[in-house]
């Protein structure tokens, strides 16, 4: 349980998807221009992560890796394809999903779903959990089973809504200043960005 | 031979690299270019990476753009992109182990690169096999124009050094220069990256005028 939350909380803070590893930064520009739809891409994408993540958990320790299904064949060079293929299919499903039982949720998500099958948060996601299921266990970034691996999806989701909502909220503030022409739009985001990663840099020696 | 270098296939080919550069213009494949700039080493290697993962998916796509259904195109994009980027990724670690160690989950992350997406989406779904070439070679290159500049002011700010080599003089750290230590740290690459396209920027108005 310990270990649970300490995944957790520090994927949340220490391991930020967006300040400490860039992920899924083409639509953390492109969205984050007002709170609402923000919240709403964010709410998104941590849907997505709680449902893939743990499918290619899964499928990382029964299939992919070594010995598991023939003894001595190693698979896991096919993980991208796999991983991809389970993250676009999902998105599918749960895009129909929604459509057919919450309409309104639907159109309140409905061009963004599409888009996050190719957002880097959820690859990267699953290509970190790779990575985390061959350390050493007593590692507190380690993931040992499914209810690690939800643990840590929630946990980037949340850290990702986290930080595309509070990006937002500093842009429409922004819209009033006075910002060099050229500098406008994309580049003043970017240093925003930038200083926000530094805050978030102090998380780094957080030890829980 | 003149129709495989018409102006519109050169201009495929040129354009991304500078007037409509996918960084610091379409804002595309912004994730991978600042996990990998802390050197310039494995942003030269990402960089052409990329490149030649562009290029060669538009061209496949572009090859079977006719017979993809339309409802399903977006699988089918990711699992050609999914295949080259095994291929590179493999040849990475059988050539150059050191800077796929340092890449690491980076590489695979090359499949989302949007860059791709939007490419194909846009240019390679209805242009020519060797249009839609040019274009993700351009592309590519002008992705890895920017990743290299990037990856040199940091490396020299950071550690003195570029590929490694060390270009400061030991005169200079003997009168108390120090190396900045927070150029190597992830929050730098986007703060340099908003400088770059900030420069970008008020050349190319310059130009226009």
């Amino acid at each position: 349980m310990e270990h649970i939350i300490s995944l957790f909380v520090r994927s949340i803070f220490a391991d930020n998807m967006i300040f400490a590893f860039f992920l899924g930064m083409c639509s953390f520009l492109a969205v984050s221009k007002n709170v609402k739809t923000a919240l709403g891409l964010g709410v998104a994408v941590t849907f997505v992560l709680l449902v893939t993540l743990p499918v290619d958990y899964l499928l990382q320790v029964d299939i992919l890796g070594p010995d598991c299904l023939v003894k001595g064949v190693d698979l896991s060079y096919l993980s991208f394809i796999l991983f991809i293929a389970v993250i676009a299919g999902i998105t599918q499903i749960v895009e129909m999903a929604v459509e057919k039982f919450s309409p309104s949720l639907y159109s309140a998500l409905g061009i963004f779903l599409p888009l996050i099958a190719v957002n880097c948060a959820i690859m990267g996601a699953s290509l970190f959990m790779q990575q985390r299921v061959t350390m050493d266990h007593a590692s507190t970034q380690a993931i040992t089973n499914v209810w690690d691996s939800i643990a840590y999806a929630v946990g980037s989701g949340i850290g990702w809504t986290l930080a595309i909502v509070s990006l937002a909220a500093v842009r429409e503030k922004m819209a009033y200043s006075n910002v060099p022409k050229p500098l406008r739009g994309l580049g003043i985001t970017f240093i925003t960005v930038g200083l926000m990663a530094l805050a978030f840099q102090c998380f780094t020696s957080l030890n829980i | 031979m003149s129709t495989l270098f018409s102006k519109e296939n050169k201009e495929a080919f040129t354009k991304p690299l500078n007037l409509d550069n996918p960084i610091a213009v379409q804002v595309l494949g912004i994730c991978s270019s600042l996990a990998v700039t802390s050197q310039l080493k494995p942003a030269l290697v990402m960089g052409i990476s990329v490149a030649i993962i562009t290029a060669f998916s538009n061209l496949v796509i572009s090859l079977i753009r006719n017979t993809i259904p339309n409802r399903v195109r977006i699988i089918v994009q990711l699992v050609v992109v999914a295949a080259l980027v095994t291929i590179v990724s493999m040849f990475l670690k059988a050539y150059l182990y050191d800077v796929s160690v340092q890449l690491s989950v980076y590489v695979g992350l090359i499949i989302t690169n949007c860059i791709l997406m939007g490419r194909l989406e846009a240019f390679a779904m209805n242009h020519t096999p060797w249009a839609s070439f040019l274009d993700g070679l351009g592309n590519g290159f002008g992705y890895a124009i920017i990743l290299a500049i990037v990856g040199a002011i940091r490396e020299i700010l950071g550690a003195g050094s570029i590929l490694g080599f060390q270009i400061l003089p030991q005169g200079l750290y003997d009168a108390g220069y120090m190396n900045n230590g927070m150029m190597v740290m992830p929050a730098m690459a986007l703060i340099l990256l908003g400088c770059v396209i900030w420069v970008h920027r008020s050349i190319n108005k310059e130009e226009k005028k």
